[in-house]
């Protein structure tokens, strides 16, 4: 099998901006790919054995256990999903497995005005460990164009799934993501969203349920907001299993766009953990930042937490900054780059560096 | 080197020094004494230039130039530096990030830090849940990597414990000495004395400078009598 041949599914025009948004079109450093346009799937192969991934709708013709999953994390919350998707992916790690290179999957929109569907299902099998990079971007014709993704993850006993979303839309497109994650027990999954780019609404509130004992849950997130953006994003975990741990970490920074962060957190069983926590900074007048942390619970011996802290970048810090010779541009713009950290996202070291100088580039020049 | 002749400075509309004269020149050092809230800090920060401190009178002359209308950056660029008495924490900001900035030089930035015992802190987030001796140590190498002409340094050993200041003491006495660098540094403790030959010291009370003389004779009078007995003036007295 050769690298890269997802290549040739991708225009040279398309490259940047599919790039941007955390794709490896090398595959290089990638395990299996997945790549969609607007309706087609256009490309689904895997480069590893421990790796199945593939169209939905071959894997809801194909596979006999799809009725486990599809639409089943939806029906345990007694939540309805729209039925009217096209394509999507199926991504199933195998039993035991670690999959050391992260495994992609593309979600592009080309065409002007499209409203692009999809239903994903990510099952990660009993003790396996994967990294998932979805990449969401939209075309240079896009305009007006439209998301709508669903998602159901399920990770098994024991299992450890770490998924990074990686949106990189234009400012007239309107997103929506709708996710629920089923977690057993000792199970972990981490979730991370970094929406960069201009955009023109965003709209989710992926939940979680931690159904295992000793499970874990992290949703980390971070968001630039630029002038005419809306994202109203939250994330949602139920400590439903004793001993579970949930911990929410949002760092926005707006630059005159609107921002609601919600999250909420809410244990339905005892000895369970929960943290939630907001960081906002606004760099405009016309930004606003709006942090809606939530926690709940009707038991005693659960331990639940949440700090918020919005404002502007401290003086005492720009002028700190000033005192090692930077100029005051500088140090806001090294300040902006500090808060949105990515070693809050528990990356590998590789990952780590590549979403590190993903968003060095997509920084620069933005304030 | 640097030169201030009738410095009144305004904090908010309240004058908070008064008519400050002192000179120092190339490869010296001075010490400034004086009781909390005496305004030592705030000479220190309008040398550097920071913001809400204004010069209502009087000229600050560094290396020649006035520099009362330079912005921070510029006069850090002439040759200024700071060690700061409390910096603040910068999330995400390592302080590796900074000493690559400050240094080009990577054995220089190992050395020093392997001096200073910061090689563990280079990854950690700038001032972020160091201890009061940690943030010091930082300070005083970032400012080593910045290679000043000028040094400022704000109680450069308070929070410091005995062990830890003699080696700042060190890395800092080291610093002037070999490439006659100049300093102005506050202390109340005196501890930095023992390592760092100041020709001269000052007394500031209430915004104004009161006494100069030798730094350990004026250090032990205040210890025995106070600063009252400064006012009194056992010293010769600034013009």
């Amino acid at each position: 099998m050769s690298k890269g041949e997802i290549a040739r599914h991708i225009q040279p025009e398309e490259k940047k901006i599919i790039s941007s948004s955390g794709i490896d079109i090398s595959e290089d450093m990638r395990s299996a790919t997945f790549l969609q346009k607007d309706s087609s799937v256009v490309f689904s192969r895997s480069l590893s054995d421990d790796v199945e991934i593939m169209n939905i709708h071959d894997a809801l013709k194909e596979l006999p256990d799809i009725k486990n999953y599809y639409g089943q994390a939806f029906k345990s919350l007694n939540r309805d999903y729209p039925l009217d998707t096209e394509g999507g992916y199926f991504i199933r790690v195998k039993k035991g497995k670690t999959v050391e290179l992260p495994i992609q999957a593309c979600l592009f929109l080309k065409s002007q005005g499209f409203q692009q569907k999809v239903h994903n299902i990510i099952v990660v099998e009993e003790g396996a460990r994967v990294y998932l990079i979805t990449g969401c971007s939209a075309s240079e014709a896009a305009h007006e164009g439209f998301h709508l993704g669903i998602s159901e993850f399920f990770v098994k006993k024991d299992a450890y799934l770490n998924f990074t979303m990686i949106h990189s839309w234009r400012e007239d497109v309107s997103v929506k993501p709708m996710s629920i994650s089923l977690v057993e027990e000792g199970a972990s999954f981490i979730s991370n969203y970094i929406s960069l780019r201009p955009v023109k609404e965003i709209t989710m509130y992926p939940t979680t349920v931690l159904n295992g004992s000793d499970a874990r849950a992290r949703y980390n997130s971070l968001i630039l907001s630029h002038p005419d953006s809306f994202h109203d994003i939250g994330s949602r975990v139920i400590l439903k299993g004793r001993n579970t741990q949930a911990e929410i970490i949002a760092r926005s920074v707006s630059l005159g766009g609107r921002v609601i962060n919600r999250g909420h957190i809410k244990a339905e069983n005892k000895d369970v953990t929960g943290h939630l926590e907001c960081r906002g900074l606004i760099l405009s007048e016309q930004g606003i930042i709006h942090a809606i942390p939530e926690m709940e619970t009707n038991y005693r011996d659960v331990n639940l937490s949440h700090e918020a802290a919005i404002g502007k970048i401290s003086k005492d810090e720009i002028e700190y900054l000033c005192s090692r010779g930077f100029t005051a541009e500088e140090a806001q713009s090294i300040i902006v780059r500090g808060f949105m950290d990515v070693d809050i996202l528990g990356l590998p070291d590789m990952l780590r560096q590549e979403i590190d100088k993903l968003e060095n580039d997509m920084l620069k020049g933005s304030f | 080197m640097l030169e201030v002749n009738g410095l009144s400075v305004e904090v908010e509309g309240k004058l908070i020094l008064d008519n400050i004269h002192f000179s120092i020149k190339k490869g010296e050092a001075a010490v400034l004494f004086g009781p909390n809230g005496s305004g030592k800090s705030t000479l220190i920060k309008t040398i550097m230039g920071f913001a809400g401190y204004e010069v209502t009178k009087g000229d600050i002359i560094f290396k020649g130039k006035k520099i009362n209308d330079f912005s921070t950056e510029q006069r850090v660029k002439l040759g200024l530096g700071i060690m700061y008495q409390h910096p603040p924490a910068i999330r995400g900001v390592k302080l590796s990030q900074i000493a690559r900035v400050l240094s080009k030089n990577e054995k220089d930035i190992r050395l020093m830090s392997e001096r200073l015992a910061l090689t563990g802190h280079l990854d950690r987030d700038i001032n972020l849940g160091f201890s009061g001796g940690e943030m010091k140590r930082s300070e005083l190498f970032q400012v080593i990597l910045q290679n000043p002409d000028f040094l400022l340094l704000d109680e450069p050993e308070s929070g410091v414990d005995l062990e830890n200041i003699g080696i700042m003491g060190k890395v800092l006495s080291d610093y002037l000495r070999d490439a006659a660098k100049s300093a102005l540094m506050i202390t109340h403790t005196g501890y930095i004395l023992e390592y760092v030959k100041a020709k001269n010291s000052c007394v500031m009370i209430e915004g104004k400078l009161w006494c100069v003389g030798n730094p350990k004779e004026m250090f032990e009078s205040i210890r025995k009598y106070g600063y009252d007995k400064c006012k009194e003036c056992v010293c010769p007295r600034v013009k």
